[in-house]
């Protein structure tokens, strides 16, 4: 026990006292929000600075119309055509368009046509067939018998509110709520992918640079190479504590800066993938209160413990595996590719599955997927933000915990071989060999 | 008394007997050779004897008690594959091996310091090891080996890559440690150390013991009666003598092989019959070398 605890010490310090460590820790969240700012920063001013657009109104319905816009400032031009398609960016516009005729009223589909000279965002297109489509409604509802008026009496909202009454404070699962929880997921399942891949593949260097040095031996000479594993195993797994402790701490006080000198705004989640588009979805439809309340709904009492259980179970099982790994690599890596491919290939399996979870949270997929302890330490916390029934998780840990210690003992039979054995090419099957090896 | 005793010790591996039937002991305080070719066993051996693999079948006791996991902590190995963490400095790696067999950190510094001081490396303590050259690094391998003061002391090839000056230091240290009362297998298929250094040797091949025993009986054990004669009178050429084979005549001696039945009497009378005036006379004794390559030789046959 004791040397267990020097091994981890000294895996723990040499590491954390290493100027890359340092340098990493501190600099990753000021880079992060570094991204953020200049994002953030470069998305709002895109917003302010319009775009100049020339219409050539061969129609002649959007005199009247209402073409006001933050992004892009219409112009009826005056010019035919066949003047102005070439001249449009001498003018000052950015870009021109073309609104034929319309020849039947009846018509509910009507081509317009745009010259640009860059390419305009799928966003920016959107915006002005939206607008083009207004005004032309607009100019169809003038020339009918409707009127507008009881048009808009027509338009009927229908909002989904969770009734049940609950003794948290917040709906339960209204469309906010469930948009905080996706956020959670996504950042649970990415920050296990992640823990897995940088500290367990750091397991594994460390492992391989022990066997190459050839220190190896004279270590096992003091030590069960268990030990030595466990040691490695654990210690790492203190750094990767120390490391995201740090991360958060500094992403969360970049984020309190940040939030202070910018007014929230919508624009700033775009980009940022589906979590992004949901959290600037929220912000466009609500405010930072219903956030707040969403996040307080959440059931924090199963959430916070489970997955600290699922992140060190998901550490131990897939750092155990690199250990493994490493033990039967020689100093080539490259050769010892095909080893690593049954350790990647869950954790993208699983990582590729958060998404099909999300979509139906305690479905069949999801509860299969939350067991398998290969692939539960990133979908079981995707799925602890939608209330799964508390068996399922208690299940699934049990899985975990048990997987972890056949894992363990698993990686340590092949590592005490491994370990000594050098300049022969593994293979699976020697690796299977290895595990039935008497000691 | 033996520090370390083997009983038929067996260990197979998964195509073939890397020991096969070993006993041996290793005299208390004494030097003993563990001799064999390349891939004979001896590194099976030393894990075995170092609790880093076990035995299929035998008895291994380190000081009268079965090994066990804590035996460890009362040897010293030294592997040929050796190596030190790059990165990290001189005196916090040998802290660390040294606690890791046990030793308070206090006592591990105060002896690190004693060891260091004795090599005049002192000023390496804060060094990286990646920064010292090899046979800086195999001084500070030895003193890791030792620092514990461990009973029994396993050196594996400890001389190869060490430069004549640094071989003699080790040796120096190695006899300083055994009149100290140290016992020291030494594991080598480098001869010409074992007749300086060793008592007591044992010889395998192919996982088997071929031979064992002390050196100088060994020696004896496989002579094959050749004298060496010299003389004053150098005009005298013998080119036969009845009873012995002459396998080398010079003007100023000879070197005989005494046929069956004959004895040294026999070899110096005829001789002085032959007005022969003796200057010196003396058995040449084989090498181990020699006997080595004969018995290793003979047993692959």
């Amino acid at each position: 026990m004791n040397k267990l605890w020097l091994i981890i010490k000294r895996e723990y310090l040499t590491r954390v006292r290493k100027k890359s460590f340092i340098l990493a820790t501190l600099l990753t969240p000021l880079g992060f929000g570094l991204i953020m700012f200049v994002s953030g920063y470069l998305a709002s001013n895109s917003m302010t600075t319009q775009k100049r657009i020339a219409v050539v109104d061969q129609s002649g319905i959007l005199d009247e119309a209402d073409l006001s816009n933050k992004q892009f400032d219409f112009d009826i031009s005056s010019l035919p055509l066949d003047q102005i398609d070439t001249a449009y960016s001498r003018l000052g516009y950015d870009l021109l368009l073309e609104v034929p005729p319309i020849s039947d009223l009846s018509t509910t589909s009507h081509k317009v046509n745009f010259y640009s000279k860059e390419k305009l965002s799928l966003v920016a297109l959107e915006q002005i067939e939206r607008k083009m489509s207004n005004a032309l409604k607009t100019y169809k509802i003038s020339k009918s018998d409707i009127n507008q008026e009881t048009l808009d009496q027509l338009e009927m909202s229908v909002t989904l509110d969770n009734a049940v009454k609950s003794d948290k404070d917040g709906d339960k699962s209204n469309k906010i709520s469930i948009g905080v929880a996706s956020a959670l997921s996504y950042l649970m399942g990415f920050l296990m992918y992640m823990v897995i891949f940088i500290y367990g593949s750091m397991v594994m260097r460390s492992v391989m640079e022990e066997k190459i040095n050839r220190i190896v031996e004279v270590m096992i000479s003091s030590v069960r190479p268990f030990q030595l594993m466990l040691g490695k195993v654990m210690g790492v797994g203190f750094v990767a504590i120390t490391q995201l402790f740090i991360w958060i701490i500094l992403l969360f006080g970049i984020m309190m800066i940040f939030g202070a000198t910018m007014s929230p705004d919508p624009a700033m989640g775009a980009g940022i993938g589906d979590a992004g588009e949901l959290i600037s979805e929220m912000g466009s439809q609500s405010d930072i209160k219903d956030i707040l309340a969403g996040i307080k709904s959440l059931n924090w009492l199963l959430i916070l413990p489970s997955f600290v259980v699922f992140f060190f179970g998901g550490y131990f099982i897939y750092s155990s595996l690199f250990a493994a790994v490493g033990s039967a690599m020689g100093d080539d890596i490259g050769e010892g590719q095909q080893l690593m491919m049954p350790i990647f290939i869950p954790v993208i399996i699983a990582i590729s599955l958060v998404l099909p979870v999300l979509n139906n949270p305690n479905g069949p997929l999801a509860v299969f997927g939350s067991m398998f302890p290969l692939f539960s330490p990133i979908l079981m916390p995707a799925r602890l933000p939608f209330d799964p029934p508390v068996w399922q998780v208690l299940l699934s840990i049990v899985i975990l915990i048990a997987s972890v210690i056949f894992m363990t003992w698993m990686a340590g039979r092949i590592y005490r071989v491994g370990i000594l054995m050098y300049g022969k090419k593994v293979t699976f099957k020697e690796i299977g060999r290895w595990l039935f090896v008497k000691n | 008394m033996s520090i370390l005793s083997l009983q038929n010790v067996v260990k197979n591996y998964h195509n073939h007997t890397a020991v096969d039937n070993v006993s041996f002991d290793v005299p208390k305080g004494s030097i003993f050779g563990l001799l064999g070719p390349n891939g004979a066993g001896k590194t099976s051996l030393i894990r075995i004897i170092t609790t880093i693999t076990m035995a299929d079948s035998g008895k291994v006791l380190l000081d009268g008690k079965v090994i066990n996991f804590n035996s460890p902590s009362q040897i010293g190995y030294m592997p040929e594959e050796r190596g030190l963490y790059k990165k990290m400095k001189v005196g916090e790696q040998l802290l660390y091996l040294a606690q890791l067999k046990g030793m308070p950190n206090k006592e591990a510094k105060k002896k690190l310091h004693a060891w260091m001081d004795k090599f005049e490396i002192l000023s390496w303590w804060d060094k990286k090891v990646e920064e010292l050259s090899k046979g800086m690094q195999q001084k500070i391998q030895f003193i890791a080996t030792v620092v514990h003061d461990p009973k029994l002391l396993i050196l594996d090839e400890p001389f190869s890559g060490l430069d004549p000056i640094n071989s003699n230091l080790i040796k120096d240290e190695i006899d300083q440690l055994n009149k100290n009362g140290t016992s020291i297998i030494f594991s080598t298929h480098r001869m010409e150390q074992v007749e300086e250094i060793c008592e007591n040797i044992i010889l395998i091949n192919n996982g088997k013991k071929v031979l064992e025993g002390n050196v100088s009986q060994i020696k004896i054990n496989h002579k094959e009666n050749l004298f060496h004669v010299a003389f004053d009178n150098s005009q005298l050429r013998v080119d036969s003598l009845a009873g012995f084979t002459i396998l080398d005549s010079a003007s100023d001696g000879l070197t005989v092989k005494l046929d069956h039945g004959m004895t040294s009497n026999h070899l110096l009378g005829s001789l002085i019959g032959k007005g022969a005036e003796i200057k010196s006379f003396n058995e040449i004794l084989p090498s181990i070398n020699d006997i080595f390559i004969k018995r290793v030789g003979k047993s692959e046959e």
